[in-house]
């Protein structure tokens, strides 16, 4: 059973790169019109991509997914707030640290601040300040995901939080280096990727079904959005503070 | 061989670091706050390889072929003998680069309109609004923002706009468009954006972005680089409540005309 799953999961993996391949294809073939260089590289790495994708999904589905989900409704049923609070946060916070886009830009970042003279170009300073940076937006989804959760405690509008984080985000900008403007705007949606999205939303869902006069659609969903509009507020601060 | 395997070797130890906090904190709420056995702990820490694993390799297959392909594609889009060599480099206007805004957008359409995570959050859209909203059109609707965001986006890096008024403009539009759908849509048209930019997209878009902001006079790839992933997560949102209102609008012009 484990072997049929593996090989649905591995074909799911090469639907999620097809558009991708096709759309370079295309563009490759009809307006560049010249041949990549490099090809038999670029083709390992792609079946590496699909590997490792389709190993990692089939990893969270066994583990992560589940169990979140279980501690969830166990969080729910013990009905003490705190608790509930506490594993809020923990769980959008470890989510975040655990995220591989986010592994990938943090050091796509500190790569071009070091190369840029923003900080120091040792070995020891990018590492530095990439982790300052991880750590900043996984507090930040931390955040975001507890106060969301006491959004649907609550049941509050999904977009008051929403509207909030808006005015926070175009407070903040003018004070924000310029170039950590980018950062920052683009590492809320990283943040949220691929683990964030179904434990977060399967906390929510789960959540808003278990407590009375809640809807799972229009209460459960929400949570992601606010997500990612957290990080970008805090990593601007990150930004203000490191310069 | 040897020092490949060495390097993998490596590479699964920064993993192991990278992925310690979330099995502690699991580990330790499980053990100290709720107090009961996990159920199927074989499975778990298999789960647990498989994840180890597939980041080893996929971070690997990143630095192989997407990163490499953003870029490339980024240079190839941008250089003299593609653009034609009439112009000088620094002479040229935003409209010569109209193939990049082209690629970024088909390159968002394609890829939320294949996004398996989309469709079924499309599926539970089309069954709770009670068929109004149709799983296809929110599909679409979603992909159309996607490539409407993604070509802004590169837009934004060629001309070197600030990134700021995209963004702050985006949120005007979605507060004006919240209080004109229907309640049911918006928490899901607010997620919606950020379901699209999956693990494959984001490291492909972000070097495209790179690759774009190296290769045009004038821009630098700290500031002007990054950006595009907030172009693709925002003005899906605003595409959707579109649709939402359209739908929502169609919905009593026939409910009307049927009376």
């Amino acid at each position: 059973m484990l072997k049929r799953r593996f090989i649905k999961q591995l074909l799911n993996s090469l639907f999620d790169l097809a558009p991708i391949i096709v759309v370079v294809l295309i563009f490759q073939v009809l307006v560049i019109g010249k041949s990549i260089a490099d090809v038999d590289r670029l083709i390992t790495g792609l079946l590496f991509v699909v590997l490792g994708l389709c190993l990692f999904i089939q990893g969270i589905e066994l583990s992560l997914l589940p169990l979140g989900e279980s501690m969830a409704y166990d969080f729910a049923k013990k009905g003490s707030l705190f608790w509930l609070l506490g594993f809020a946060f923990c769980l959008g916070f470890s989510a975040a640290i655990a995220e591989p886009a986010l592994i990938v830009l943090v050091e796509k970042a500190a790569l071009s601040a070091s190369n840029h003279h923003q900080i120091d170009s040792t070995e020891t300073a990018s590492a530095h300040y990439a982790l300052g940076l991880r750590f900043t937006v996984a507090i930040s989804v931390g955040l975001a995901i507890l106060i969301g959760v006491l959004r649907i405690l609550k049941g509050w509008p999904v977009y008051y939080p929403v509207f909030c984080a808006y005015a926070g985000i175009a407070l903040i900008t003018p004070f924000a280096p310029k170039d950590i403007i980018g950062i920052a705007y683009d590492s809320g949606s990283i943040a949220t990727a691929t683990i964030t999205v179904p434990i977060v939303t399967a906390l929510g869902v789960g959540l808003a079904s278990a407590i009375k006069g809640r809807n799972p659609i229009t209460d459960g969903f929400g949570l992601v959005v606010f997500a990612s509009l957290m990080p970008m507020i805090f990593v601007m601060i990150y930004g203000i503070a490191y310069a | 061989m040897l020092e490949w395997l060495l390097h993998i070797g490596l590479k699964l130890v920064e993993v192991c670091i990278n992925i310690l906090p979330i099995a502690l904190v699991i580990s330790c709420f499980q053990v100290l706050v709720i107090r009961k056995a996990v159920v199927y702990p074989r499975k778990l820490l298999i789960g647990f390889g498989f994840v180890l694993i597939g980041i080893v390799f996929f971070l690997e297959g990143l630095d192989m072929a997407l990163f490499p392909l953003g870029n490339l594609m980024a240079s190839q889009l941008t250089t003299p003998d593609f653009l034609g060599n009439n112009t000088e480099l620094t002479d040229r206007v935003w409209q010569d680069y109209y193939w990049v805004y082209l690629f970024a957008a088909s390159l968002g359409f394609a890829t939320a309109l294949a996004e398996p995570t989309l469709l079924a959050i499309a599926i539970k859209v089309q069954q709770t609004s009670g068929g109004a909203i149709r799983a296809w059109g929110f599909r679409i609707s979603v992909a159309i923002g996607v490539a409407i965001g993604l070509a802004l986006g590169t837009f934004r890096i060629v001309t070197g706009l600030d990134l700021y008024y995209f963004i702050i403009v985006g949120y005007l539009i979605v507060i004006i468009q919240t209080f004109f759908v229907p309640k049911l849509i918006i928490a899901l048209a607010y997620d919606s954006g950020n379901i699209t930019t999956s693990m494959v997209t984001i490291p492909l878009v972000t070097s495209l972005g790179f690759g774009l902001a190296e290769a045009i006079p004038g821009r630098t790839p700290l500031v002007d680089g990054f950006g595009l992933i907030a172009f693709a997560s925002l003005y899906p949102i605003i595409t959707v409540l579109a649709y939402a209102q359209i739908a929502q609008w169609l919905g009593k012009r026939k409910h009307l005309t049927n009376t």
